[in-house]
């Protein structure tokens, strides 16, 4: 597939393309938003450093990727990060949910084990997906991946560590992260998804097909799950809904009015 | 290292004298090199909290973290905040290699800081209910942490020396991620305006209890004295205060923003600014942990530690 810019596009490719960069930027912006909760409250100091700094490349993702639609006339960076409803986000449901009960500044009774687990496993599947994204047809996409992909590598090593030692740790660890795990892959499927049009984006060149991408996240996770001697669940549930379809739960309404009260205290205004 | 042999056959006297001579030319002592008692005792008190106060600090901005309202200032504020928690970070190690040789651990501090006999900077115990205060605290407390800590940038010990240098280079950035916040408050509508001056209104008398009393007798006790004999620092509170004043009382009304105090002027005789003194007995009791906000941020801390704790035992068993 050639590359293609934005003057030649047709309806259904600049729909699909639209589509897979909403999905891109709000699962990375509201990741990075559960992450900016943990700030402070990391189990210690040294992985709250390294946390927020992945935190902070992750935000940077979002907001590169929102740079493309601004680009594509969908408006501007801070509106669509600020102040879309939650029926219009596009990121998987997983990545939505509250990092623990609790608030970030009152009693957070914040599960690290999910934590650890949840962004493992979806900085794998970001990874696969930029990976495939090097070679989109659409050429500033595909810039993209490649700078994404560099920082990709660190945050990778990074949880794959915590996931190993603490799968191994035994005990009390060992019990909170097989919840977590299980927790994790009952809405996995919504992270694997890549939406109702999912066909126009492998058809058009964009990205490869979900079928593809998740085999080789399982072809990937598979080793590491053998290596502590556990089978890999394969149940890859969406429990609490689609959100690539706008599906979402309480959690991404409350979590949107906290990031946006600011920027709501007057929108037109420069801040 | 040869001088820490040479110094095993001398008595406590001359080593002291030897101590004191070394760093008089300016030598720097470093953490294994023999130091007086009350030398380590002072810097693992100095040092312990200006590290804590930085891992409190993280606390009254982390609530505008996720709240900062556009992309730009949420990565800046990230950016921000991990920093401070990496400053907390480097003074800590030094702290702990200081703490070493009497047997005291991280553990120890942070089981300090939830008794209260360790205490943290009093500014991080005041509230900071808007974005406004977010930019103050980028603005004017990371300024005087500038002023403080430049003050110790050649101080005789060593590790800390290097952790400051690389901490004042990047307390420079927050300075003006600050001000860079409250110049967009500053220019924009009445409602932001009338945030920052608020934000002002009530640092104020945090700002010039930063620096500490200017002497012992304002509350019983003042360790300026020791730090500056064992030249650790240079300059007086009093002095620094000053200094603060020289730097940001004409950019504060530079941009239209009134300093609260009535009575505030430069005196061209005396050569320095003249101000209404802080409650010092508030001040007291704030670095007592019975601040606005004392109690809230120390829960915080503590039940996230608490949270914690499998994680640490997991890490534990895997040493």
């Amino acid at each position: 597939m050639s590359k293609i810019d934005i003057h030649q596009m047709d309806a259904a490719f600049k729909s699909a393309l639209t589509d897979l960069l909403y999905q891109l930027a709000d699962d990375d912006f509201i990741l990075a938003y559960r992450g900016s909760e943990w700030l402070g409250l990391a189990p210690h100091i040294e992985e709250d450093v390294a946390f927020s700094s992945i935190s902070q490349d992750t935000m940077g993702h979002a907001s590169m990727f929102y740079q493309l639609l601004e680009d594509l006339g969908e408006g501007k960076v801070d509106d669509l990060a600020h102040s879309r409803k939650a029926k219009d986000r596009r990121n998987a449901i997983l990545l939505e949910m509250v990092n623990g009960p609790g608030h970030y500044l009152k009693k957070p009774q914040y599960d690290w084990a999910f934590a650890v687990v949840r962004n493992y496993f979806y900085v794998q599947m970001k990874k696969i997906r930029m990976d495939s994204l090097k070679n989109s047809s659409y050429e500033p996409l595909a810039q993209i991946a490649i700078n994404v992909n560099l920082e990709l590598y660190y945050h990778l090593l990074h949880w794959r560590t915590w996931f190993v030692q603490l799968m191994q740790a035994g005990d009390e660890a060992r019990k909170r992260m097989d919840a977590a795990i299980n927790r994790v892959f009952d809405d996995f499927g919504g992270v694997l998804s890549l939406g109702p049009l999912e066909d126009e984006m492998s058809k058009s060149g964009l990205i490869e097909p979900e079928e593809i991408l998740k085999k080789k996240w399982i072809l990937v996770m598979e080793p590491v799950f053998d290596s502590i001697n556990v089978s890999m669940p394969t149940n890859f549930g969406m429990k609490n809904g689609n959100g690539r379809k706008g599906e979402h739960t309480e959690d991404l309404d409350t979590a949107l009015s906290i990031l946006s009260e600011v920027y709501h205290v007057n929108p037109a205004a420069a801040w | 290292m040869s001088k820490a042999i040479f110094n095993e056959k001398l008595t406590n006297e001359e080593k002291y004298d030897h101590f004191i001579k070394r760093i008089t030319e300016g030598e720097k002592i470093e953490a294994d090199d023999w130091m007086p008692d009350d030398y380590r005792e002072t810097l693992i008190k100095l040092i312990s909290m200006h590290g804590i106060s930085e891992i409190m600090g993280a606390l009254p901005e982390k609530e505008w973290v996720p709240k900062a309202p556009s992309l730009r200032r949420k990565l800046g504020i990230m950016a921000k905040v991990q920093d401070e928690m990496g400053h907390g970070q480097l003074l800590l190690r030094v702290a702990e290699d200081l703490m070493k040789p009497l047997g005291r651990t991280r553990e120890n501090i942070m089981q300090d800081l939830f008794s209260g006999r360790l205490k943290f900077h009093n500014v991080f115990h005041m509230e900071a209910p808007t974005w406004g205060d977010a930019g103050l605290i980028g603005w004017l407390v990371d300024g005087a942490a500038i002023i403080s800590q430049t003050n110790m940038l050649d101080a005789s010990y060593g590790p800390y020396a290097r952790a400051l240098k690389r901490i004042c280079a990047e307390e420079v950035f927050h300075a003006q991620h600050g001000e860079s916040i409250i110049i967009a408050l500053a220019e924009g509508t009445s409602e932001q305006r009338k945030m920052v001056q608020d934000a002002i209104n009530r640092w104020w008398e945090a700002l010039l209890m930063f620096f500490g009393p200017a002497d012992a007798t304002t509350t019983g006790t003042s360790k300026q004295d020791t730090t500056i004999k064992y030249r650790i620092r240079t300059k007086t509170n009093e002095e620094l205060r000053q200094d603060f004043f020289t730097k940001y009382i004409p950019r504060v009304l530079s941009l239209g923003l009134t300093i609260p105090d009535e009575t505030m002027h430069f005196n061209q005789e005396k050569q320095q600014w003249i101000y209404e003194q802080p409650d010092w007995s508030r001040f007291k009791e704030i670095i007592r942990n019975n601040g606005p906000k004392s109690r809230e941020r120390l829960e915080l801390r503590e039940t996230t530690y608490h949270e914690n704790q499998w994680v640490r035992n997991a890490l534990n068993m895997a040493k």
